[in-house]
């Protein structure tokens, strides 16, 4: 199974379209194909993640544990010797080095190609890399996504375009499943693509409301701009690497260095650029929270399985490149990845603070977590960050179908925690208790998922020489665990208002409340796999690339008990401030500076004005004039000169050497022939006895001249 | 044996064969003229093959006279048809080829 894993994304590529072709005529309309593909996707997945645990380790690594003490072990590792990788995969090298020393078995990645076409001596090529990433991400989608097909029947029921809605989530499972398990890069950038499109269709799936569409538009065109940075950056990459797609080849040469750093530098900086687009990274976070305009199972699809974990898996996948390129082993405290994830942690965060909408305040909840996964893979804490895309995917599925839950049954298609919910504890308690469990996950509570994998990420950050970084991912459970204490509040608690209070809110159908605990008993578990003492999903998901670079560090009780503080601390507030209500209640009606404060979060730092306002309107207004400008006198002068001295000199053709030339060619062939004609028909007597006596005499004088001349 | 008698015989019959060919209106002594012509070929044939003791010359004759049966069966039957469709077998006539 490990070799035929490239079956797996097929399986809902097919699913696509019988869904298209058939899904209408189906009594399910369609749901069940997507659900069957799911099902089939996942036991794929399961079955590849079972034997891949169960493979020996064969390729030695060095092991970097916390013990051995060096400042930057990665790079003084592998920087300097040239003379002992000829072109020897880094793995190799190191295994050599170790010799004696601390090191362990890793399992080696599993390739299987088939040649899609062939340029020269350039080969691109499409199958499958079956490696712990992909392995971990693979099994984590394919749970997610269908959890969302189950949840979606329910919430979807009687949509106008249920069957389309299938179809394209299933393509966009497909495309998360061909990114994943890409061994090229081009593979990578058709799954990337595929997801691009799948979200555009999907975000504006009630396109007949224009703020629908112009979110879709919006996400498309955002993710676009980052788009442009991975063609780039791919393009750098293959030419640095040798004129090769390989993904475990760019990854090995970048290690070994055997690529110039300065070209290199700029090739991480172009796919970082992608990151920031697909991952809704500031400042390209704005798409996010208007991706919300899609339906509620697609906003949960989109944060937590495909779409946004695409950008955080191309680092963790090409990570060789960022880690080289930037340097990051070196932990001097300054790495552009962790700048970008850590001021994104902040940002997202506080933003979630205004947000009167329960799906914005988790939109900016995500684009605050994929903040930590950046900063975590920027410090040099790759299994951390991996770590916490599988358990943030968890509980933040859970939150997100628990606030369509919450919408579907509670407060009448409402988002709008401020109206239309409140009290809903006691007529949904499944849907209540899931959606807390996953914000106590999500704030980072002992023991759930969210709890391990942040940790790891703040210990990553402390040990690895990014201090600074690790206080802002303080900061940032901090404002977590505030702004989700106060979404639950809002939801569950306090005075019902609005549609809670007048449309008998009651607890979900089954086929919405099954995949909530489901998602919310994951939330719980899931943290131990990589728990101090477990540690599997280190050893069984981190790749052997991934293995001889990065820092392991021990379990730091100090660093565990200042973040469970930080994350208890902004529950504490937020908790004092909304049930005890205590703290400074109206701040923004009595002082002028909170007042401006508010206003600055509430119109989101005035990005979307930059973006639409200042760029965007720049564009259309004195350049659009500009060019019609020059479109009416310059280009349109050029096409009428051109015009006028074609039509004088057509008119001269058409005289003398059309009329003139040519028709007397054509006039003088066909006179020649009537006249040559003429003068031949008279021999033409129709009498047999003339053609006879031509025949005999012809016949007469070649028998003479044989006659003459054989002599 | 004196092969030029033979020899002079079949270029008589030959020249007088064209004659009847060209000259004559009527289709059916045209026809008999044709005969003439393959006739003064057989016997120069015969007359050669005679002449170097070999059969190969009567074999040829023999072959010249059973394609000359069909072709007079083939011409007589067009004769006939031209009769009929016109009532004339004047050769003169049969013009209808004229350029």
């Amino acid at each position: 199974m490990l070799r035929n894993a490239w079956v797996i994304p097929l399986v809902p590529v097919a699913s696509f379209w019988l869904i298209l072709f058939f899904g209408k005529k189906l009594p399910k309309k369609g749901a069940e194909i997507g659900i069957l593909a799911l099902l089939l996707s996942l036991g794929l997945s399961l079955a590849v993640a079972t034997q891949w645990i169960g493979t020996e380790g064969t390729v030695p690594v060095a092991h970097h544990g916390a013990d051995a003490g060096h400042g930057a072990p990665a790079k003084d590792d592998h920087g300097a010797p040239a003379e002992d990788d000829h072109g020897k995969p880094a793995a190799d090298a190191h295994g050599g080095e170790a010799q004696g020393g601390d090191e362990e078995l890793k399992r080696a990645p599993v390739e299987r190609k088939f040649l899609w076409w062939q340029n020269g001596d350039v080969e691109v090529t499409f199958g499958s890399l079956i490696d712990g990433l992909s392995v971990a991400i693979l099994v984590m989608v394919s749970i997610i996504s269908l959890l969302v097909h189950l949840f979606s029947m329910a919430y979807m029921h009687g949509d106008r375009r249920f069957t389309h809605y299938y179809a394209a989530l299933s393509l966009f499972t497909s495309g998360m499943f061909i990114l994943v398990v890409a061994p090229s890069t081009l593979q990578m950038i058709l799954g990337w693509e595929m997801m691009g499109l799948c979200s555009f269709m999907l975000i504006g799936h009630w396109w007949e409301d224009q703020a629908n569409s112009n979110a879709a538009l919006k996400a498309f065109f955002t993710t676009r701009t980052g788009d442009i940075g991975l063609l780039v950056g791919v393009s750098m990459l293959f030419f640095l690497a040798g004129q090769s797609f390989d993904v475990m080849h760019i990854n090995n040469e970048a290690l070994a260095g055997h690529m110039s750093q300065g070209a290199l530098t700029v090739a991480a900086a172009a796919l970082l650029l992608a990151v920031i687009g697909k991952s809704a990274q500031f400042p390209l976070h704005t798409w996010l929270p208007d991706a919300m305009a899609g339906p509620t199972p697609v906003s949960a699809m989109i944060h937590a399985a495909t779409m946004v974990v695409a950008g955080v898996f191309l680092i963790a996948r090409l990570y060789g490149v960022f880690f080289q390129g930037f340097e990051i082993g070196a932990g001097d405290g300054y790495s552009p990845v962790a700048m970008v994830g850590g001021l994104t942690i902040l940002i997202a965060a506080a933003l979630a603070f205004v947000q009167a909408d329960i799906k914005k305040v988790l939109a900016y909840s995500t684009v605050s977590q994929l903040g930590y996964m950046v900063m975590a893979l920027g410090v040099g804490a790759w299994t951390a960050a991996v770590f916490h895309v599988v358990t943030h995917a968890f509980f933040k599925a859970g939150l997100f179908l628990g606030a369509g839950s919450v919408a579907h049954s509670g407060s009448h298609h409402s988002f709008d925690m401020k109206k239309d919910m409140g009290g809903l504890k006691k007529h949904m308690p499944i849907t209540f208790w899931t959606f807390t469990i996953c914000s106590l996950a999500l704030a980072g509570v002992f023991p759930l998922a969210g709890f391990w994998s942040k940790d790891e990420i703040l210990l990553g950050a402390g040990e690895g020489g990014y201090d600074a970084f690790m206080y802002i991912g303080l900061l940032g459970a901090f404002m977590t665990a505030a702004y989700m204490t106060r979404c639950v509040y809002l939801t569950f608690f306090g005075e019902a208002r609005g549609a809670a209070a007048h449309h008998h809110p009651h607890e979900s159908p089954k086929l919405i409340t099954v995949p909530l605990i489901i998602l919310a008993t994951l939330a719980v578990v899931t943290g131990f796999l990589n728990a101090p003492g477990v540690l599997k999903f280190t050893e069984w998901f981190e790749p052997a690339f991934v293995s001889n670079v990065v820092t392991h560090h021990d379990f730091s009780i100090t660093t565990a008990i200042i973040g469970s503080i930080a994350g208890a601390a902004g529950i504490a507030v937020a908790a004092l401030y909304y049930w005890r209500n205590l703290g400074p209640h109206r701040l923004t009606e009595r002082s002028g500076a909170a007042r401006g404060v508010y206003r600055f979060l509430d119109q989101r730092y005035y990005l979307d004005h930059l973006y639409t306002g200042v760029i965007v309107n720049g564009i259309k207004g004195p350049v659009a004039r500009a060019a019609y400008w020059t479109n009416q006198h310059v280009l349109d002068g050029i096409v009428n000169a051109a015009g006028i001295t074609m039509r004088a000199l057509g008119r001269f053709i058409y005289k003398y050497i059309d009329q003139g030339l040519i028709d007397g060619t054509v006039n003088g062939a066909g006179v020649g022939a009537e006249e040559s004609g003429t003068a031949l028909r008279t021999i033409q007597t129709g009498r047999v006895q003339n053609y006879a006596a031509v025949l005999f005499g012809a016949v007469a004088v070649i028998g003479l001249t044989l006659v003459l001349t054989s002599g | 044996m004196y092969l030029n008698q033979f020899l002079f015989l079949a270029a008589f019959l030959f020249c007088v064969g064209v004659y009847g060919v060209l000259a004559r209106k009527n289709a059916v002594l045209v026809l008999m003229s044709i005969e003439l012509i393959l006739n003064a070929v057989n016997i120069n044939l015969v007359a050669f093959g005679a002449f170097h003791d070999t059969v190969a010359g009567q074999v040829f004759a023999l072959f010249v006279i059973a394609v000359a049966a069909a072709e007079v069966g083939v011409g007589l039957a067009i004769v006939l048809l031209m009769y009929r469709n016109r009532h004339s077998i004047d050769l003169a006539e049969a013009d209808l080829l004229k350029g």
